[in-house]
């Protein structure tokens, strides 16, 4: 065991630093009292108070959530199914298009996907809105959600589903007793990202949205442009705590269930031995 | 009669997210570029279809004579487009750079890191990734401004006396990039370089290698994987950028995602945005195409 150097800690504490200083700044000014927000001027909770009042800004934050859980649901299906049929369907006609469609939108400028996705609406005379929004972000968060599962699914040990088709289980009832319960972790995780992703998108939401569907980063984008207020501070505050509780929530319940799994195969180890 | 049920199932996997990738993600690029080929209109929506399907195959041999490479034409014609395409690849390729070799010693660290330590460190890179990527960059605003938070310390503990101009120059934008793409180059330096052979440093310090020699002669070439997959994933995007230049950068900052946007929310100039588009993707294609290379080989190693 090398020790760690202190070269490598002064340079792993500078990056953390690096990148968790400006978010601590940008919450430590959501509470201060001035309207300035670069100058302290004592603790108050006077802008979150105010969040309330603002009646856009709520129905922009519930347009966001109702967009966030649908889409992540579809694009767990989608990039679940993705997935599978890139580790488990080694050759089929046209797979390199296919896997090519799912590792490009990870790279993709938003803009280009945004128009692409916008021009796609028009020519199919589809009203812009709600829908158009939840299906671009259903499009380009399946691919993270395949991407995520795909690694899980890598490191799956085939043979336990061998097992179950060869003990006469149907590949549809192998996948559900067997194969999502292994991987349901991953692909628990890949519905947190497919929602954190959907609720911080701005470029994709501003392309394809049509009148009277104004998500959350949208909003908050045109208060930006104007300059730096303290309200913005603590709505962008609500989001983080938001994302993280969720984080932690998903990283316990992912521990928990693999310290179970890890349980359960000692103990099915030990009663073949 | 079950085996075919089955094998339908079976198809159907790989059948529903193909059709919806070729829907949702193939088929729009085609539409794009027929409309970067079609005129300008003032309508709704404000551009001439070239063609129609409904029109069948004389309608749309109609049609291929109507193509105009006019928007192409007249994207060459104006230097703003061809400057703004060079300064957003310049502005991407110095910023990648930087990421790297900012992200390089945090994942060297990382990986040197004890192992009961490791997946904590990692949860904290991947942790500002999940937070929005559009309060990260407003974030900085608040820091870079000429009376923001990073010119009063520095006044304050004496540096400079005059705050520096930061905001609204492309040193933001550098800052902006380097800070929000970060994650996307530490994960995977850092993952090639945790499953690498510690001995192998040992055995060329053993050698007569200097810690310095060894790691260039041995460490990096072995990380080199991870430092292509993290250039890929930071450069890639960053070319087409839109949040960071039009928040953190100046009025004389061209980049081409900036320009798409204004092309198309400010002029409404569809036909035209489309070939700034067509022509973005163009540029990016070699690039992606190497990304899904690496990307597939990456799984079929883990395989």
């Amino acid at each position: 065991m090398t020790k760690w150097s202190r070269f490598n800690i002064v340079s792993v504490v500078l990056g953390f630093g690096f990148l968790y200083l400006p978010i601590v700044l940008l919450v430590i000014f959501s509470f201060n009292e001035s309207k300035l927000v670069t100058v302290w001027a004592g603790f108050s909770t006077r802008w979150y108070a105010q969040l309330w009042h603002n009646q856009a800004l709520l129905d922009a934050a519930w347009v966001t959530i109702r967009v966030g859980l649908l889409s992540a649901t579809c694009a767990t299906v989608l990039g679940t199914l993705a997935a599978l049929a890139l580790v488990r369907y080694t050759r089929f006609r046209g797979r390199v298009l296919f896997s090519g469609m799912v590792y490009a939108p990870l790279v993709m400028p938003e803009v280009i996907t945004g128009l692409s996705l916008l021009l796609l609406f028009v020519a199919i005379g589809f009203d812009r809105g709600f829908w158009t929004i939840t299906l671009a972000h259903i499009t380009f968060t399946m691919c993270f959600v395949a991407v995520v599962v795909q690694s899980r699914l890598l490191s799956f040990d085939q043979s336990i589903e061998e097992a179950a088709l060869d003990l006469g289980a149907t590949p549809v009832r192998t996948f559900f007793a067997i194969t999502l319960p292994v991987i349901s972790p991953a692909v628990f995780s890949g519905w947190v990202l497919a929602f954190t992703l959907s609720l911080d998108d701005l470029v994709i939401s501003s392309f394809t949205t049509g009148p009277g569907a104004t998500t959350l980063p949208m909003k908050i984008y045109s208060q930006v442009r104007l300059g730096v207020t303290p309200e913005i501070n603590a709505i962008c505050t609500i989001l983080i705590g938001v994302v993280a509780l969720g984080v932690l929530v998903a990283s316990i319940v992912t521990k928990r269930r693999e310290v179970q799994r890890e349980r359960d195969e000692r103990a099915a180890f030990a009663m073949v031995g | 009669m079950a085996k075919i049920a089955s094998a339908f199932v079976s198809r159907l996997v790989i059948i529903i997210p193909y059709a919806w990738l070729l829907f949702f993600f193939l088929i729009p690029f085609f539409i794009v570029f027929r409309i970067s080929l079609s005129q300008t209109a003032v309508a709704m929506p404000p551009y001439t279809p070239v063609f129609d399907l409904a029109d069948g195959l004389s309608g749309i041999l109609e049609g291929v004579r109507e193509f105009s490479l006019d928007n192409y034409i007249w994207l060459t014609e104006d230097v703003l487009y061809f400057n703004a395409y060079v300064s957003s690849v310049v502005i991407a390729a110095v910023s990648t750079f930087l990421t790297l070799l900012i992200g390089y010693p945090i994942a060297y660290g990382m990986a040197q890191a004890p192992r009961s330590i490791r997946p904590t460190l990692l949860m904290l890179v991947i942790l500002p990734f999940w937070t929005s990527f559009l309060i990260r960059v407003y974030a900085w605003i608040a820091i870079l401004k000429p009376e923001g938070l990073l010119n009063q310390f520095l006044i304050t503990i004496g540096v400079i006396d005059q705050p520096l101009i930061i905001l609204n120059t492309n040193w933001a934008i550098y800052i902006g990039i380097v800070y929000s793409y970060l994650p996307f180059m530490v994960l995977p330096i850092y993952s090639a370089l945790e499953k690498m052979d510690q001995t192998l440093t040992e055995a060329a310090q053993d050698l007569g290698c200097t810690p310095i020699t060894a790691f260039w002669r041995v460490t990096f070439p072995l990380s080199l994987a991870g430092v292509v997959a993290g250039c890929l994933l930071v450069f890639i995007p960053a070319v087409g950028e839109f949040v960071i230049p039009d928040l953190l950068g100046g009025s004389e900052t061209l980049m081409i995602g900036k320009t798409l946007w204004n092309e198309f929310n400010a002029n409404r100039d569809w036909p035209v945005s489309s070939a700034v588009a067509t022509i973005l993707l163009l540029i990016l294609v070699l690039p992606i195409v190497y990304f899904q290379n690496v990307q597939a080989k990456a799984d079929s190693e883990g395989r």
